[in-house]
């Protein structure tokens, strides 16, 4: 039987089962073979935050978002054009996403009566009709699998795991995607059970294998590989850029990193990545609790470190006075935020950016910090060395506000040149002969003050949280002092304007009367609601914060020279309250607090809206 | 035995108490008891012949925590009760440094607790000088968790109702690897733990019974007065029978229970003090000797064991890290895994 092949610019797959399922390896393999074959991608996985919720229940449904394309793409994708949902949970909870006319693979061994039962299905939904809308193969998934493995010596129970593997082999042929990798990932996964080794490798096969034979699939799709700039590519998450990042901020200023962290979803990833790296000098402790993480990493920032703590928002909470320990003793250091639902523990997996005033503000009397977010998967790369480059210089500490979305989100990432990346000098003080040494004397150009590390003779000098003179750093409860000492603070971390890039305005038609301005991890999604726009005629022009204190220096002309100002955030207005606080500019939030990225849909009816109002 | 400043430079010059002290007024009530201690530090330290830029002190918030400011070597006064978590960040990345954290029993056992159980169990290389007037003196008289129950303070008028800490009795519970206790006023007493605890590889725990003479004056007055103090006062030193009293008439033996007993010294079975047994029961009955009424109170080293420390343990595996995998190479961590090139 010869099958016909269709040609697509972009797909959307999103792979549902039961935690227990396999679904994000699944994904992350899908994903490695669509990476390798040279697609440009961005992922979207979504997982409860239980480790194993009941199997087969809605709460338990973890499922992995896949969007590839021959052009260039920003986002995982609104809505799935292919479902694979390996039981009746996963199909309910994701069945809503589905636009009229997309494919939906079902594993039917699941759907049994107490299964359908269970997740509140009366009647089964692949023979009621209710599913008429989309292309419905219903594939028992299951006995395939156990049947293609019986001749292997390993357990029903086992056969019955690999039926993931089936499944990711169904998908590979229906989108040509190469294989080779795979089966060396599963050499190397199972190397230490053979049987196990073969059955998935046989299962994937046989998943292929199906899918050329079977006549549930009439057409096979191929997705001509993107054309991006020429270098060498690899698919990087979020969390793991920031670890590289850090790995080369160290590298680059020959500091050794000292990671204090407690485990805490979504950061964790930073630890277990950074914990790996102990040939460069990377040292990691798994403090007792939050405050001790921070506390550690400034006391080795106050040996000369590049320290680094990494939490989400309920941890910076904790981290706050030692965040202020470190802005009164004015040393670097990192404090990374993967910001997640909140208040209070909130929706630990899912995404969020309602931590920017805490950032700013969220500190006893004026302790100014800097703001960094990074706006893509890959670009956490990028902060993470940014992060470092401002804590350094201006000897302060710097907060950095990643995402869930961005952490697990993953994309290709053209791996830099190692020369080109941003030196860091640490320029520790040293004694002068002569001189009698003042710990708080700044430098006249940037205001900060020397990094006097123990061990350097000449420099013995004691810092703390008690107010300090201008100078020596004797402990001052002049009030004529802390009114200066507030202020030099102030614009210390003010004067890092000047050393920032000035907001860049995208807007290729030179005339739109109207600008969407977003930070940190929404990049993506207005990107691609902008593109839609542009494609409709519409004209609008987009700016991205990646500083958000300071901010870019002409951030204020920027807002000024557009009718309207559009700020999509997933809050309730925390940017937009600083931009009409600080230049009395209305702007327009558009604000949803899902737990969810923005969709590009969403925001291009938004903007189009304010276009045509 | 490791020595914990094999790797400290030593400073070629001799050097004096003066050499430590600095230009600043000190800021403690005339008649502290914080005075003793920092004579005594300062007295001692040139002892070690440590290069004084190699030396930092660390400390957390409270009458004591000021001290920093009045040593001459680095210093870093910082926030209530995480001065332990600063300490181990710098201690265990720096083993050059001889570091030490000066806290109070609030500071240590109320707000910072965590920190100090911690820092113990995982035997970081700091000295912890835990400053123990059993109140808040900074706050102005607030009882502490080092209070005896029933304290009439400012906060507990009708007297305080929790069960205090026995700092000791904790830091064993706490896995700690040396634990002693000394006071402000013996300065030879107080030195020679210092020293000890000094020459420790690990975490050290060293608690000062330190006089607030505003807020808890005489607090500790039986292990003070001439006319007492050797009756109560029982002095631990390894491998020698316990024996105390101003006749020396008094000893200690163990129950079968387990518990310690006050006997006469001529009894049989008098207990010979071990403080480098594996098994802390023995230290941690004796800290049970004291009492708020000190009818007897050891001061001393009541444990002393050598076991791995957690920075150098973490030196290891770096050192492990890089004999496996080479030393980091940037471009090769970037470029690893699966990659594809796009020309």
């Amino acid at each position: 039987m010869t099958k016909q092949v269709q040609q697509l610019d972009r797909v959307i797959i999103r792979f549902a089962g039961d935690s227990g399922d396999g679904m994000q390896l699944t994904g992350d393999r899908f994903t490695q073979e669509t990476a390798a074959f040279g697609n440009d991608l961005s992922t979207l996985p979504n997982f409860p935050a239980e480790i194993r919720a009941p199997a087969g229940t809605l709460p338990g449904v973890s499922s992995f978002q896949l969007h590839f394309a021959d052009h260039d793409i920003v986002t995982p994708g609104d809505a799935p054009n292919v479902l694979v949902a390996m039981n009746p949970a996963a199909l309910k909870a994701n069945v809503a996403d589905l636009p009229r006319g997309a494919d939906l693979i079902v594993n039917t061994d699941e759907f049994t009566k107490r299964a359908l039962t269970k997740v509140g299905y009366a009647e089964n939904p692949l023979e009621d009709g209710s599913l008429d809308e989309y292309r419905v193969h219903s594939l028992p998934l299951t006995s395939m699998t156990v049947k293609a493995l019986e001749d292997f010596d390993i357990s029903k129970k086992d056969a019955e795991r690999a039926k993931n593997m089936f499944a990711l082999g169904l998908l590979s042929w229906l989108y040509h995607r190469p294989t080779d990798a795979t089966v060396r990932f599963l050499e190397l996964k199972f190397a230490k059970k053979p049987e196990i080794m073969k059955a998935n490798i046989a299962a994937f096969q046989a998943g292929w294998s199906y899918g050329e034979t079977t006549e549930s699939f009439s057409v096979s799709y191929e997705i001509k590989p993107a054309t991006l700039p020429p270098g060498l590519y690899r698919n990087i998450s979020g969390n793991t850029a920031l670890a590289y990042g850090l790995v080369a901020a160290g590298s680059r200023s020959g500091l050794p990193v000292f990671l204090g962290s407690y485990p805490i979803t979504p950061a964790s990833d930073i630890l277990h990545e950074l914990s790996k790296h102990k040939r460069f000098g990377v040292r990691t402790f798994q403090a007792e609790d939050e405050i001790a993480a921070v506390g550690a990493a400034l006391g080795a920032s106050f040996g000369g470190a590049l320290g680094v703590t990494t939490t989400s928002g309920p941890g910076i909470s904790l981290k706050s006075e030692t965040v202020g320990l470190a802005v009164a003793t004015e040393l670097p250091l990192i404090v990374i935020d993967v910001q997640r639902a909140g208040p209070s523990t909130g929706m630990p997996t899912k995404t969020e950016q309602a931590d920017l005033l805490q950032a700013l503000h969220g500190r006893n009397g004026e302790a100014p910090v800097p703001v960094v977010a990074p706006c893509t998967p890959s670009d956490c790369f990028a902060i993470g060395i940014e992060a470092a480059r401002i804590a350094v210089k201006y000897r302060t500490p710097v907060i950095v506000l990643s995402d869930g979305y961005l952490a697990n989100g993953s994309e290709p990432w053209q791996i830099p040149d190692v020369d080109s990346l941003p030196e860091i000098t640490p320029g520790f003080a040293e004694a002068v002969e002569g001189e009698d040494f003042q710990p708080f004397k700044r430098d006249p150009e940037t205001l900060a003050r020397p990094w006097a590390i123990p061990g350097t003779a000449g420099l013995e000098h004691r810092i703390g949280g008690i107010e300090k003179a201008d100078g020596t750093g004797n402990i001052s409860y002049d009030p004529a002092n802390h009114d200066l000492m507030v202020r030099l603070r102030q614009a210390k971390i003010d004067g890092i304007a000047r050393d920032i890039p000035p907001l860049a305005v995208d807007d290729p038609s030179g005339a739109a009367r109207v600008l969407v301005l977003g930070w940190g991890g929404t990049y993506g999604a207005i990107t691609a609601a902008v593109r839609r726009v542009r494609a409709a005629g519409g004209r609008i022009a987009q700016a991205h914060l990646r500083h958000l204190n300071p901010f870019p220096a002409n951030i204020e002309e920027v807002l000024r020279s557009y009718d309207k100002v559009v700020v999509p955030e997933i809050n309730l207005g925390q940017l937009a309250l600083l931009l009409r606080g600080r230049y009395l500019v209305d702007v327009i939030g558009y604000n949803r607090v899902r737990g969810l990225p923005f969709k590009a849909e969403e925001l291009q009816t938004v903007l189009q809206d304010v276009i045509d109002s | 035995m490791t020595d914990p400043l094999a790797l400290v430079p030593k400073d070629p010059e001799r050097q004096t108490a003066k050499d430590f002290k600095t230009d600043q007024e000190v800021r403690w009530c005339p008649g502290c008891g914080d005075y003793a201690i920092l004579a005594a530090v300062q007295g001692f330290l040139p002892e070690l012949g440590l290069r004084r830029e190699n030396v930092v002190f660390v400390s957390g918030i409270g009458c004591s925590s000021r001290f920093p400011y009045y040593m001459n070597t680095y210093g870093f006064h910082s926030i209530h009760g995480r001065a332990p978590a600063i300490a181990t960040g710098l201690a265990s990345s720096r083993p050059d440094l001889s570091v030490w954290v000066v806290t109070g029993d609030g500071d240590a056992l109320s707000i910072g607790g965590n920190h100090l159980i911690h820092s113990l169990r995982r035997n970081v290389n700091l000295k912890i000088l835990l400053f123990n007037n059993r109140i808040y003196g900074l706050t102005k008289g607030q009882y502490s968790p080092t209070s005896e129950v029933g304290k009439i303070t400012k906060s507990t008028p009708m007297g305080s109702l929790d069960s205090p800490f026995n700092p000791i009795s904790l830091a064993i519970g706490a896995e700690a690897s040396f634990v002693a206790r000394t006071i402000d006023s013996d300065r030879k007493h107080l030195q020679s733990v210092l020293r000890a605890a000094a020459q420790h590889n690990g975490t050290a725990l060293v608690e000062i019974y330190q006089n607030c003479n505003i807020f808890n004056d005489d607090a500790f007055l039986p292990l003070k007065d001439p006319a007492r103090r050797d009756d109560v006062t029982v002095r631990l030193e390894h491998g020698e029978p316990i024996v105390f009293g101003a006749d020396r008439d008094k000893a200690l033996r163990r129950t079968p229970s387990g518990a310690i007993e006050v006997v006469s010294a001529d009894e049989p079975g008098i207990l010979v003090h071990d403080a480098k047994a594996e098994d802390p029961s023995l230290a941690f009955s004796l800290s049970r000797l004291d009492s708020p009424t000190f009818e007897h109170t050891p001061i001393g080293i009541f444990r002393q064991v050598e076991r791995p420390t957690y920075d150098q343990l973490m030196r290891e595996q770096l050192d492990e890290a890089v004999a496996q995998q080479g030393p980091g190479d940037l471009a090769g961590l970037l470029a690893s895994g699966d990659t594809w090139r796009i020309d």
